[in-house]
């Protein structure tokens, strides 16, 4: 389990970058003045606010998968709780 | 009581008693706050906000759709550092005089056509100390309650915390029908609707009353005895590596898919059948609130059984619950709703006046359909669809909407006790409310805007679903491969 936990990370540290690169792409094609729906003051508004918001969240996932492909997850279960 | 104790006596379990109705009542009174925003927004804008201006329409999109939830996250750093530093108690005791106070003004605010743009920005910052104070709240009553529990029965006494966001949003919603219902719909529309804003003082009054004669929390009080309180929370909670991981896996094993599948469940699923579904008005909302009746004891359930089987594989199981049932339980929904898969029996056309055209339909299952097409001589005549369903297509939609409902108490009802326990006591505060509010507030309250941007975008009813499908799958992956089902019964660390 430690190993999937650990190659994970990899996907996790990925997963961060590739999600902001996704929304940035996907801002780009629809606040676009070539767009198929011209962009309004909602659009705008839209992906300001996801862009502002997941940015800082798509870091923390890509960290988690740093902790995890570092083993610090590993030993959870010994460090805190007892056994039912 | 220097650590959680094992068998209560009676009069701790009197204190308890006693603590749950403190942090409960007022926690309900925040939630009815922040509801009755939502619900009365559609009035607070022709009010404050006047589409002509769009400066000030812009200011509305913040204040109605963003600025409540967005800032929650920074209302839980910022009263999480405090309840670390100076205690819980006074610390939730002055998010609920914020949260009153600013509830209590947005009734008291006059309109744009009295002072102009300085409307749409007071009620704006008045909103954003709404959410800062919600921010605060949660954090606070949780770790109150569970700090007070005895350790085998922790999940089950946070969990009465966990019913007050479906309490207060009945709250909100009887206060509002019994004041409309008193009042002449203009004079609603007029004043009326300040009302359900200002009787929130007297409510906060009450709520105040009772927890200023609490006692802080017996953990946070040994700490403090000790001199072992952290001096920075903030930095110890996600400046070190050691429980940053924590709260990282808390918001990505946990709070994450929790938000979704609860935004999913309660508001998501109102949205969908009124607007997709064309559900009738009110018939949509007695569908919601039946199924929330009977499902909201299911929150106490499943905070009690997670004190035997654990808090993961409850809130695991419900969310991968979620995830494989959600497209069966919204097609279902809309086929029942679908007037063209019914047999017709009866049609009749009436045209009240000249611009104005109403057919009604009725079919063999008792269902009735109302069409009325307004401005019939413009290019873009409006158009209203509304369906009140025959007696057994109601009862099946309150059932799928139950469903949905029992899979937020499963991953609800035992996050309070699951969050309280992976942190320790000097910082406990911070680090769980920083992930819950971004679960919650973010993850979540985005979720109906978003599912339904998706909709538009795609022209697919349930292609919304994809978003809350996505964000619960990496939830639970994230989930069973890294968290522990153990439970943390001593949380005097």
């Amino acid at each position: 389990m430690n190993t999937l936990k650990r190659y994970l990370g990899i996907i996790w540290m990925l997963l961060g970058p590739a999600s902001i690169v996704y929304a940035i792409w996907n801002a780009a094609l629809e606040l676009s003045p070539n767009a198929k729906t011209p962009p309004t003051q909602e659009t705008y508004t839209f992906w300001i606010i996801i862009i502002a918001i997941f940015v800082p969240i798509a870091i923390g996932i890509s960290l988690m998968g740093y902790y995890a492909w570092h083993g610090d997850y590993d030993h959870l279960d010994e460090e805190r709780g007892v056994p039912e | 009581m220097p650590s959680t104790p094992t068998n209560l006596t009676t009069v701790e379990k009197k204190t308890i008693r006693t603590v749950i109705l403190a942090s409960s009542v007022g926690t309900l009174i925040e939630w009815y706050d922040f509801y009755i925003f939502g619900a009365l927004a559609s009035i607070i804008s022709t009010k404050f906000f006047p589409s002509i201006n769009p400066t000030a329409a812009y200011l509305s999109v913040l204040a109605t759709f963003a600025a409540g939830f967005v800032v929650r996250p920074f209302g839980a750093l910022v009263f999480g550092r405090l309840g670390d530093l100076v205690g819980r108690k006074y610390t939730f005791l002055l998010t609920l005089i914020i949260m009153g106070g600013s509830t209590f003004a947005i009734g008291l605010v006059p309109g744009y056509t009295t002072i102009g743009a300085a409307a749409p920005i007071t009620v704006l910052i008045l909103r954003l100390l709404q959410g800062l104070a919600l921010g605060g709240e949660y954090g606070g009553a949780a770790t109150y309650v569970a700090e007070h529990s005895p350790g085998h029965q922790r999940g089950y006494y946070t969990s009465w915390i966990q019913t007050t966001a479906t309490l207060g949003l009945f709250l909100a919603l009887g206060v509002i029908l019994l004041t409309r219902n008193s009042l002449q719909l203009e004079a609603f529309n007029d004043w009326g609707w300040r009302i359900p804003f200002l009787i929130s003082i007297f409510l906060i009054a009450i709520s105040i009353y009772i927890r200023l004669r609490m006692n802080e929390s017996p953990l946070f009080q040994k700490i403090k005895e000790e001199g072992t309180i952290s001096k920075n929370p903030i930095k110890e909670s996600f400046a070190h590596r050691a429980n940053m991981k924590m709260v990282l896996l808390a918001l990505f094993g946990a709070t994450m898919g929790q938000g979704v599948v609860w935004y999913t469940g309660q508001f998501y699923a109102l949205s969908f059948i009124e607007k997709t579904c064309n559900i009738e008005f009110v018939e949509a909302r007695n569908i919601i609130l039946i199924a929330l009746v009977l499902a909201t004891p299911l929150f106490i359930f499943f905070g009690w059984l997670s004190d035997r089987i654990g808090r993961k594989a409850i809130m695991m199981t419900g969310m991968m619950l979620a995830i494989i049932t959600y497209r069966p339980i919204y097609k279902t929904m809309y086929h029942i709703s679908d007037v063209a898969q019914k047999q017709e029996v009866a049609q009749s056309t009436t045209n009240p006046n000249n611009e104005t055209t109403v057919i009604l339909k009725s079919y063999a299952d008792n269902t009735t359909y109302k069409e009325t097409i307004k401005n019939i001589s413009s290019p873009k005549p409006s158009v209203t669809k509304e369906v009140n369903l025959g007696t057994r297509s109601y009862w099946l939609m309150i059932l799928l909407i139950f469903i949905q409902v029992v899979y937020v108490t499963m991953v609800y009802g035992p996050i309070a006790a699951f969050l309280v326990e992976i942190f320790p006591t000097r910082i406990r505060y911070s680090s769980m409310s920083l992930p819950y509010h971004i679960g919650n507030g973010i993850f979540g309250g985005l979720t109906p805007y978003i599912a339904t941007r998706l909709t538009t975008h795609l022209d697919d009813p349930f292609a919304g679903l994809w978003w809350t499908i996505a964000i619960a799958g990496l939830c639970f992956i994230i989930g069973m491969i890294y968290m522990s089902n153990k439970i943390d019964e001593n949380v005097a660390d």
